[in-house]
């Protein structure tokens, strides 16, 4: 707490120190001097050396006390900062002379932190990426790769005895990636035809209020929060298959794979459709009118003209599609079971990576053991697998645009 | 289209080609064909609009009813001997057999032997607990109650909601023991109903109290706060961030392949599964920098780092629909860099920003998985008063109730979902007026 309100005391002098420094260059001016700048540009430059030695300290600071807390450091870091940002604005002050090129020196400080704020996006990557091999890392170092990634039989939470380090249970997770790329292959096989059927719909058929009135609407599958979806595939769809396929004489597991899947496919929709259609639409008039010349009817020129041309892009779409399938979490946490079953049967109960990460590490303390671990060398796959997927994905629809422009 | 296509049927006799029988035929196959074709684009848009109209549906259907309690009236009498000496003083409330004064005129009204220890308690648990956290309220507030007769809706507990609410077990289930109440505990709710004593009221509390492990006492209100804290820390981070990153692209990065590197990051960081944002806080925010567990703060860092590339990217197509001719002008009268970005291209840019934040932070808003990795996922009972405490969000509460097995539960879930989805339809509705509103062609 002690923190904001050092931070709010640092912005209150940095607008203190705006005002002395403008009010001294309006004096200058005052008595006939030319300025370079502006005056509140000088009072931008004293405001600027008030707060940003006085917040990188802050910044430092606490991150130095949170590692080695003490009595004193609270106190001392208060005094630091406040005496930094006092000093800066008495010195900064003092600099203020007609000829200083205040803007110069201001726009170069903006300059700089624009850059620097560019570069948070790349540290969170770094981060993600250094974060994950690290745990990884440490996990690898009790339980090989191969096992990982060739290992048939995943049971983390059996502890064979009290005591054991590393072997609290077996951390083969092929069931884990069967059971994600089953219940991802469902989402496709209802996404895709869907999606792209809609998508043609849209920008091919529909009349402009149609399109209008339909393309919100998709949209609004896409805001829905996943949290909502699971709980309704949870409660309503699984259900509701379970009933359906005991009519059918089937054997249907409560928490079948066919339920996450067909409900994730339908959050998925509105991203094909909406790449869909933007492809579609993006291929050039000329190419269907050709089409129509020939004698070729409306969904002739679409399946033999229209999809040929768009199809790197609907493809593109598509892969990010599956990355999205293959991270989604929420549905799968409330609808696809716990259970690492080795299977293809979309009626049973399968498991998949994010399900695994999240119940591995929710109401987990302990850093160390080997169970937590695990959580992040899944977390590593899984963002390299959806890496390649992306940056594929993104790779063809760029490739794609440059064809038409 | 279509009236061009009537007349080509119309002339198919006059073309010399089409007298012919075999292409005839052929024709009519293409022009079934895409019928057909047609119909199924439109079964695909009618599934996916049918889906969203069931879903809807369905919360609506179960949740409506989240916002009705059902209350029970009784006569109580503030018995001073019941209260004790001290009954009025502060402290010595939270000792005070409060439940006595409700249970008396329970029992007035359906005699039951005192030694009927099991019917007692089966005809007690018809009034929630939350009866005796009321009537320590009221006496709180007003000492000079006791001693007197005051008559109370009092709220009934969350089976004799469900009850009253149409979605018990019926009739045959209750007689095979299946259902929750006993077919005793169903004749005095039937009879209570009958006489008028038993309503079903706004449900204030849902809206007023933190979670509870009693469903007619739980409310979102520590959720809808936790939800608040954590996009205000969100939205303070990815605004100023993702405004400067985009501008920086924008107007002063030089075209070479480091900031080729950082357009390729930015683009992959928003396709990243937001569940590897959550292992990213857990592993950078809690064990390295050792930021509390479960606090708002932590969630709304994560979030922000998720939401950034969002907004960015949503910054950047504002900033270029700004015609050029614009910051031309500005520099031919002497403005420098800086000047011409603070005084034209942000300004005019700034609804397309604004709106690209809204939609960035409505999706923050709807997001759970992250937030189950830092912790929020805790059972808090207690509103948050500061970001650094405990806490929990809006869909991770979602997350909670989905998964408790009390059928009361289902409700307040659906509840919780509608009050989620009305946020959420406030703001992009607020961000489609603001581009319908300030939409400029140049």
């Amino acid at each position: 707490m002690t923190l904001v309100w050092l931070v709010a005391a640092v912005l209150l002098l940095a607008a203190a120190g705006h005002l002395l420094g403008r009010r001294r260059a309006l004096a200058y001016r005052a008595a006939g001097e030319r300025l370079h700048s502006l005056p509140a540009h000088y009072g931008a430059y004293v405001g600027l050396w008030s707060a940003v030695p006085a917040l990188v300290a802050l910044a430092l600071g606490a991150f130095a006390a949170g590692r080695l807390a003490g009595r004193w450091a609270a106190p001392a870091l208060a005094g630091v900062v406040l005496v930094l940002a006092v000093g800066g604005l008495l010195w900064a002050r003092q600099r203020v002379r007609p000829g200083m090129p205040a803007i110069r020196k201001v726009e170069r400080t903006v300059r700089a932190f624009l850059l620097l704020a560019s570069l948070v996006a790349i540290l969170t990557t770094v981060g993600i990426v250094l974060s994950l091999l690290f745990e990884a890392l440490r996990f690898f170092g009790r339980v090989p790769v191969t096992e990982l990634l060739f290992g048939l039989e995943w049971s983390p939470q059996t502890a064979l005895r009290a005591d054991q380090v590393g072997a609290s249970g077996s951390f083969g997770a092929v069931p884990l990636f069967t059971g994600t790329l089953l219940i991802s292959g469902i989402a496709m096989a209802v996404a895709v035809p869907i999606g792209l059927l809609s998508a043609i719909y849209l920008a091919e058929y529909a009349a402009p209020r149609v399109r209008n009135a339909l393309k919100p609407l998709l949209e609004v599958l896409a805001g829905i929060p996943t949290v909502v979806y699971g709980f309704f595939a949870a409660l309503t769809v699984a259900p509701a298959i379970r009933r359906w396929g005991e009519a059918a004489g089937l054997d249907v597991a409560s928490e079948s794979a066919l339920a996450a899947g067909a409900v994730m496919g339908i959050m998925i929709v509105p991203f094909v459709s909406s790449l869909s259609d933007d492809v579609i639409t993006a291929v050039p008039r000329g190419l269907r009118e050709a089409s129509f010349g020939l004698g070729a009817t409306q969904s002739e020129t679409i399946r033999w003209i229209v999809l040929p041309a768009a199809l790197p892009g609907i493809v593109g779409g598509v892969l990010l599609a599956v990355s999205r399938a293959i991270g989604e979490t929420m549905i799968v946490v409330m609808a696809a079971g716990l259970a690492a079953n080795l299977t293809a049967n979309p009626l049973d109960a399968v498991t998949t990576v994010t399900v695994q990460i999240v119940t591995l590490l929710v109401g987990d303390q302990e850093f160390d053991s080997a169970k937590t671990l695990a959580a992040f060398a899944l977390g590593l796959v899984l963002f390299l697998v959806t890496l390649a997927f992306n940056v594929i994905a993104l790779h063809v629809v760029r490739r794609y645009r440059e064809q038409y422009e | 289209m279509s009236a061009a296509r009537r007349d080509r049927t119309a002339g198919r006799s006059r073309h010399p080609a089409l007298a012919d029988d075999a292409v005839r035929r052929r024709l009519g196959k293409r022009y079934a064909r895409e019928r057909r074709f047609r119909w199924y684009c439109r079964i695909a848009v009618g599934l996916a609009v049918l889906f969203l109209a069931v879903l809807f549906a369905d919360v609506v259907g179960k949740g409506w009813s989240a916002f009705l309690a059902a209350e029970v009236r009784l006569e109580v009498h503030f018995d001073p001997e019941v209260l004790g000496a001290a009954g009025s003083a502060p402290g010595a409330l939270a000792f005070a057999d409060l439940d006595a004064m409700w249970r008396e005129p329970l029992l007035e009204r359906f005699p039951v032997a005192a030694d009927d220890r099991a019917v007692r308690r089966a005809l007690f648990s018809l009034v929630s607990d939350g009866a005796r956290y009321r009537l320590q309220e009221m006496l709180a507030e007003d000492p000079s109650l006791v001693g007197e007769r005051r008559t109370l809706w009092l709220l009934a507990d969350a089976e004799v909601d469900q009850r009253l609410k149409g979605r018990g077990a019926d009739a045959e289930a209750v007689a095979a023991g299946e259902g929750r109440l006993s077919p005793r505990q169903l004749a005095w709710i039937e009879e209570l109903r009958e006489a008028g004593d038993l309503r079903l009221a706004f449900n204030h509390r849902f809206f007023t109290r933190g979670d509870s492990r009693e469903p007619e006492l739980a409310g979102i209100l520590g959720a809808a706060v936790g939800s608040a804290y954590t996009l205000l820390i969100t939205l303070a981070i990815c605004f100023p961030l993702g405004v400067a990153t985009a501008v920086y692209l924008e107007e002063f990065a030089p075209q070479n392949r480091w900031t080729d590197l950082i357009e390729v990051n930015i683009n992959n960081l928003a396709a990243v599964p937001s569940i590897v944002f959550g292992l990213l806080g857990l592993a950078v925010f809690l064990n390295f920098f050792g930021l509390p567990r479960s606090a708002p703060l932590v969630g709304g860092l994560v979030l922000s780092l998720m939401t950034l590339p969002t907004i960015i990217i949503a910054a950047r197509v504002a900033l270029r629909t700004v015609p050029p001719s614009i910051r031309e002008a500005a520099y031919g009268l002497g403005a420098t860099p800086l000047q011409v970005i603070q005084h034209h291209v942000l300004p005019l840019s700034l609804p397309g920003i604004l709106t690209g934040t809204i939609l960035g932070m409505a999706r923050a808003l709807g997001e759970t998985a992250p937030l189950l990795m830092i912790g929020m996922v805790a059972f808090i009972v207690d509103v948050p008063s500061t970001p650094f405490d405990s806490a929990t969000a809006l869909p991770v509460q979602i997350f909670l109730w989905a998964d408790s097995p009390e059928r009361a539960f289902v409700e307040k879930t659906s509840g919780a979902i509608l009050v989620l989805l009305a946020f959420l339809i406030a703001m992009n509705a607020s961000a489609v007026w603001l581009r319908r509103r300030t939409e400029r062609r140049w």
